[in-house]
C-alpha cells in the first residue's frame, strides 16, 4: 500500500479527491468522503442509521458532525498546502447551530491562516440549504511543509 | 457493601442500556459508561481498527475522541440534572494534547460543574490509564430541555 502522503500527492495530480480518504479506516466507517462540487472541495458525511445521536428527532450525533468538520479541515489543508505529513489537530472548536437531520451533510473548509508550523481552518457544515449551517468550526493544526525548512537555530552571540 | 455494589451495578447497567440502546452512534463506537457519580461520568472508548485515522501509525482519528468526549459530557450532564430532559450540545472545544497510543482503550472523565435553568457546563479529560498523562482535554455547554414537546424540531 502506498504511504498516505504518496496517495495524497497522487490524488492531487490526478484530481481524484476520493483518494484522499480511501486509505483512512475511520472515514470509511463514518461514510466521510471528499468531493469536488463546482470547483470547491467539500467534505461529505453520507447519512447512515449508525450516525444517529438522538433517535427521537432523529438527529445526528454531535461527534459525527465534529468528525466531518475536522476531516473537511484536514482535506482542505492537504489539498491546499504543501503539507508532507498528515496535519495534527491541536484544537477543534465546534458551535452547533441546528440539529443535523437524517440526510447527507456537507462541509467546506477555508484556510484562514498558514504559518510555518500552524495552519488554521474555518469550516461550515450544512444539509439542504447552505445558507443555514447546522454547525461551524474553527481548528488549528500542526503542519510540516516540504518547502519551508525548519528555522535555523538562533545565532550565538559573537 | 455487597448491596451497595450490586445497586451500583444495577444503575450502571440501566444507564448503559439507555446510553447505548437509545444512541446508535454510541453503540457503533462501543462506548461504555464505566462509572458515574453526581454530575460526573466516566466513559470508555475501546480501541478498534475501524476508528484508525492514520493508517501508518494506527492512531485513532480525532473524530472518535471528539465523539467519545461529547458522549461522556452528555452523560455527566444527565447525572447533574434534577430530572431527565432532552439536551443538545451547544458548543464543544477539544484540545488534542498527544495522540492516543494504539491499541490501548481511551478513558474519558467528565464533570458537569454548573447547571443553570437553560444551560449546563461540562469539562473533561481523555487518557489511557494515568490521568496525569493526557490525550485530550475538552469543554462543552449544553442547552437543556430541547425536547420536542417544548420546541418542535426545526423544519426546513
Amino acid at each position: 500500500m502506498n504511504r498516505l502522503i504518496e496517495r495524497i500527492a497522487a490524488a492531487k495530480r490526478s484530481g481524484e479527491v476520493s483518494r484522499l480518504v480511501e486509505a483512512v479506516p475511520y472515514a470509511r466507517f463514518m461514510g466521510i468522503s471528499a468531493v469536488v462540487v463546482g470547483g470547491e472541495l467539500l467534505g461529505r458525511l453520507q447519512f447512515a442509521d449508525h450516525l444517529i445521536g438522538n433517535p427521537m428527532l432523529p438527529a445526528l450525533h454531535g461527534g459525527a458532525i465534529g468528525a466531518l468538520l475536522e476531516s473537511t479541515a484536514i482535506f482542505q489543508l492537504m489539498w491546499e498546502t504543501e503539507a508532507i505529513l498528515l496535519p495534527k489537530t491541536i484544537t477543534l472548536t465546534v458551535d452547533y447551530l441546528r440539529s443535523g437531520r437524517a440526510v447527507d451533510t456537507f462541509a467546506r473548509g477555508v484556510l484562514t491562516r498558514q504559518g510555518r508550523r500552524v495552519a488554521s481552518v474555518r469550516v461550515d457544515a450544512w444539509q439542504d440549504d447552505r445558507s443555514r449551517p447546522i454547525a461551524v468550526a474553527s481548528a488549528h493544526f500542526l503542519i510540516e511543509t516540504a518547502e519551508m525548512p525548519e528555522p535555523a537555530p538562533p545565532e550565538s552571540d559573537t | 457493601m455487597v448491596d451497595d455494589d450490586s445497586e451500583r451495578l444495577r444503575v450502571l447497567t440501566e444507564l448503559n442500556r439507555r446510553f447505548e440502546a437509545s444512541v446508535p452512534h454510541n453503540r457503533a463506537l462501543n462506548l461504555d459508561i464505566v462509572a458515574v457519580e453526581h454530575a460526573r461520568a466516566t466513559v470508555r472508548l475501546p480501541y478498534d481498527v475501524k476508528l484508525i485515522g492514520n493508517p501508518e501509525t494506527g492512531v485513532l482519528h480525532g473524530g472518535a475522541i471528539t465523539t467519545a468526549m461529547d458522549a461522556a459530557f452528555g452523560a455527566a450532564v444527565f447525572q447533574a440534572l434534577p430530572r431527565p430532559m432532552v439536551i443538545a450540545t451547544l458548543d464543544l472545544r477539544i484540545d488534542y494534547l498527544k495522540p492516543a497510543t494504539p491499541p490501548r482503550d481511551v478513558t474519558i472523565r467528565a464533570h458537569c460543574y454548573k447547571v443553570t435553568r437553560n444551560v449546563a457546563f461540562v469539562r473533561g479529560l481523555a487518557f489511557h490509564d494515568d490521568e496525569a498523562d493526557l490525550i485530550a482535554s475538552g469543554t462543552a455547554s449544553f442547552m437543556l430541555g430541547t425536547s420536542s414537546s417544548r420546541r418542535p424540531p426545526e423544519q426546513e
